[in-house]
């Protein structure tokens, strides 16, 4: 399970990335493990995606999105 | 640590913050409109600084919006020399200033705790209060002052509260070094820490005590700080390599140590500091918004909306006042042609001087009119929306959601949309759409393509519907976009290839405009186009004129014996009318009535030939066997080479030529001249086939020194726009070159 997979207004935990290196730049805008991440909703074409985290909103790719595993336990 | 601080003037305050927290309003309320605006050396990030009223003088240095010091783009690289003191001639400013979005608290600390550990005397300013607290979010401020051990000042700038305040700590001259780094690495890292700091003090004193933790762990993690050191430092850099060799060897994420230990000391922090005093309701203000603005269906179309008013705005709101300028420019020319003697100097101040301030004032309605809607959008938070809309169908050809709007603006005029790509954080996002916005067919292309559409295409309709010269003129609109779309996935493919791209972008909440701020925005980026690009156009104006006025040739005798003919008749015509007892005043005005038009075919006959023997007329005539391939003569290649000025001077160009005198685009002498032109063998010099290939080269020509003038001031180097011109030059040649021979081959010609 990873960002990608929430539907809006779904909530998850973020677990890991599932490449080594994530882009720094997403880890300094909070995206770390153990963050809660809300996801908001879809671009009307699709792509990118807004989720909430840390209070704030964030936009970021499908792509960079579905690289963010989520802890399959903590989804509400 | 209490260490005293005392200073002979100025003191030097630096503001940092993350984008959208409101640091352009604390600036200028601090400074007012003491400001100064320029570039740092061989980059193009903007440097601003003020001076703030007062006994004590006091210089505010505007560093560009940075999420963190650990640079990512080209304005965090700045803020990072400039506080580090990295930066030749730029001391490390004496007190930082880190506004903080107070409605954002915990990504806001993340660079607000690694200014502290440059060990510089820091100031938190905790602004947009009024917004948490309409958030129901409650800061507990000596908590948080005590937790972070530096001063918090609590500010609404945009109501211009707390200012007051916030000037009378920056002034205070026994502000304390804020205290050691309270948070830590993970293990791994922290334990190879004191052994890099000592190589880095050995081997470069210089480095502030205080400042070494923050410069060794930037090592640790980027290579182009590491690059920093190879002539300072090299063996700190080797020790850096070696370690990093090290941990990757432990499989240690030492790149996520940093993020992972500040954030660690931050959301506790936050979480003991923050409290909310209401649970806010699932959806604020802002979410309403967006759910409408950002609506499958609604959100695209409002955009769409949008952009035809900004489009509108630009492409016509513009036109009456840049037809007062044009006029004027004309009007000014002929008083001062009638108040001086007629020679060369006069032939410079209006020819030259005159027209070439002309050429750069002409752009201000356009500009300012577009730089008001992007101020309003990027005021409001709207400009994060429309990125977050279109994204999915930029990335397909290589851009980003930025890329639209300058992209759009380029339809009107390349060099507002070239300065709209500002807006783009990605730097690589922002030269790409710099390259490839001149192939947008701006409104300047518009009276060549009407000249040469009326001309020489046949009239009549496609199945009925469309006039051919109707689809004739999108098909130039539509050319130059997908050649805009394909240049741009070539650039990047090709020109950046191997560089990781990836999107992440705040969406802030949205606010009320500020049109005070707006407004003075709109005047800084109108100010900067007229004195950085204003200067390269007004000197290629002078140059263009030049080769069109020179070498002065005495003129063909059959031209000089016409005009002879021409003053004894009216000499003879005044004459008799006075003999005839007509009142002398009378008998001038009626003969000048008489043989006005006489006189005007003379003067365009001898503009003809002064400019056929000019340099522009010379250069042409070399030209030609380059050009002939692509179906133009001389005289077309002269009127391309005049048109660099601006391209639709090609018009004026060919009627001087053509000797027609004062022509446009739907003078229909220059038409009837144009299609009876003939090569010395009788064919036809215009055929519509040549009309297609001029029409082409024209969409893919860069014809525009104005272009290559912003595009150097925006890119800071002639590289760019050197590339750009060649590669737009060659695209035109080759599809010209294409259509003409193969038209010719089909029999078109």
């Amino acid at each position: 399970m990873t960002i990608a997979d929430l539907k809006p207004g779904q909530k998850g935990i973020i677990e890991g990335w599932t490449s080594g290196t994530p882009p720094t730049r997403l880890l300094e805008f909070g995206l770390l493990p153990g963050t809660e991440v809300e996801l908001i909703r879809f671009a009307p074409f699709g792509d990118p995606i807004d989720i909430k985290v840390r209070g704030y909103h964030l936009s970021i790719r499908v792509q960079e999105a579905s690289q963010i595993l989520l802890k399959d336990e903590f989804l509400t | 640590m209490t260490e005293v601080l005392s200073h002979i003037a100025p003191r030097r305050v630096a503001l940092i913050g993350n984008p959208n927290v409101g640091k352009t309003t604390v600036f200028n309320l601090l400074t007012g409109l003491r400001q100064k605006v320029g570039n740092y050396p061989g980059v193009t990030v903007e440097k601003k600084t003020g001076r703030m009223a007062g006994d004590l003088p006091v210089e505010i240095i505007d560093l560009p919006g940075s999420y963190s010091l650990s640079p990512k783009s080209m304005d965090e690289r700045i803020a990072y020399d400039v506080l580090s003191g990295h930066l030749a001639g730029e001391p490390p400013p004496d007190v930082v200033v880190c506004i903080v979005d107070a409605s954002n608290l915990e990504r806001n600390l993340y660079l607000v705790s690694q200014v502290i550990d440059l060990g510089i005397p820091t100031i938190v300013a905790l602004n947009m209060m009024d917004a948490a607290e309409s958030a129901g979010l409650s800061i507990d401020l000596a908590v948080l002052n005590e937790r972070l051990g530096v001063p918090v000042i609590p500010i609404t700038a945009s109501r211009n509260e707390g200012i007051g305040k916030l000037k009378y700590e920056i002034r205070r001259t026994d502000l304390a070094f804020p205290p050691e780094r309270a948070w830590q690495l993970m293990p791994a890292v922290e334990v190879e820490m004191p052994a890099l700091i000592e190589v880095l003090s050995k081997e470069a004193p210089k480095v502030p005590v205080r400042q070494r933790f923050i410069e060794v762990l930037q090592c640790l993690t980027s290579d182009s700080m590491l690059d920093y050191w190879t002539t300072w430092a090299p063996g700190f850099q080797r020790e850096v390599q070696q370690v990093r060799k090290k941990l990757e060897a432990q499989k240690v994420p030492f790149q996520q140590a940093e993020v992972i230990g500040r954030y660690g000391w931050i959301s506790p922090l936050v979480a003991g500091v923050v409290s909310r005093k209401k649970e806010v309701g699932s959806a604020s203000v802002s979410d309403r918004i967006d759910r409408v603005l950002t609506h499958r269906i609604f959100g695209p179309l409002l955009f769409a909306l949008l952009l035809l008013l900004i489009f509108q705005a630009v492409f016509s709101w513009a036109t009456p006042a840049m037809d007062v300028i044009e006029e004027g420019v004309v009007g000014l020319g002929a008083l001062i042609r009638g108040a001086l003697p007629t020679n060369m100097l006069t032939d410079l101040v209006v020819d030259g001087i005159i027209a070439g301030v002309g050429n750069v004032v002409v752009f201000l309605p356009q500009i300012l009119l577009l730089f008001f809607f992007l101020g309003l959008m990027e005021d409001t938070g709207y400009m994060a929306r429309s990125a977050f809309i279109m994204d999915r169908l930029m990335s397909r050809v290589g851009l980003g959601g930025g890329s639209v709007v300058p992209l759009l603006s380029s339809f009107a005029c390349a060099i507002p949309g070239i300065m709209a790509a500002r807006t783009l954080a990605n730097p690589k996002d922002r030269l790409i759409t710099i390259m490839v916005a001149p192939l947008m067919s701006c409104s300047a292309r518009l009276p060549v393509y009407t000249l040469f559409i009326a001309a020489f295409l046949p009239t009549g309709k496609v199945l009925g519907l469309i006039t051919f010269q109707g689809l004739a003129m999108f098909s130039m609109y539509l050319l130059g976009t997908v050649m805009a779309f394909i240049a741009s996935l070539v650039l990047k493919k090709v020109v950046f290839k191997g560089e990781s791209s990836f999107f992440a972008m705040e969406l802030p909440p949205y606010r009320l405009p500020r049109f005070k701020q707006i407004f003075w925005r709109m005047i800084d980026r109108s100010k900067a186009f007229v004195i950085r690009a204003g200067k390269i156009i007004f000197g290629m104006s002078i140059i263009l004129w030049a080769l069109a006025r020179f070498p002065s040739t005495d003129l063909d005798p059959a031209i000089v014996s016409a005009r002879l003919e021409v003053e004894t008749t009216y000499s003879n015509s005044v004459d008799r009318l006075v003999q005839e007892g007509v009142d002398p005043v009378l008998a001038v005005q009626q003969t000048d009535e008489a043989m006005h038009s006489d006189f005007k075919q003379i003067e365009a006959l001898e503009a003809g030939y002064r400019i056929e023997h000019s340099f522009i007329g010379m250069l042409g005539h070399s030209l030609e066997p380059v050009m002939r391939p692509l179906g133009f003569d001389w005289k077309i290649s002269a009127g391309i080479v005049s048109a660099f000025a601006a391209r639709e001077v090609i018009i004026s160009a060919l009627a001087t030529i053509y000797s027609v005198g004062d022509a446009d685009e739907n003078s229909p002498l220059l038409r009837e001249k144009l299609k009876a032109d003939t090569y010395p063998n009788g064919d036809p010099v215009y055929t519509p086939l040549v009309a297609v290939s001029l029409l082409v080269f024209f969409v893919l020509a860069l014809q525009c020194m104005s272009t290559l003038a912003i595009a150097k001031r925006e890119t800071n180097t002639w590289k760019w726009p050197a590339v750009m011109w060649l590669y737009m030059t060659g695209l035109a040649y080759l599809f010209s070159l294409a259509i003409y021979q193969g038209g010719t081959a089909l029999g078109w010609g």
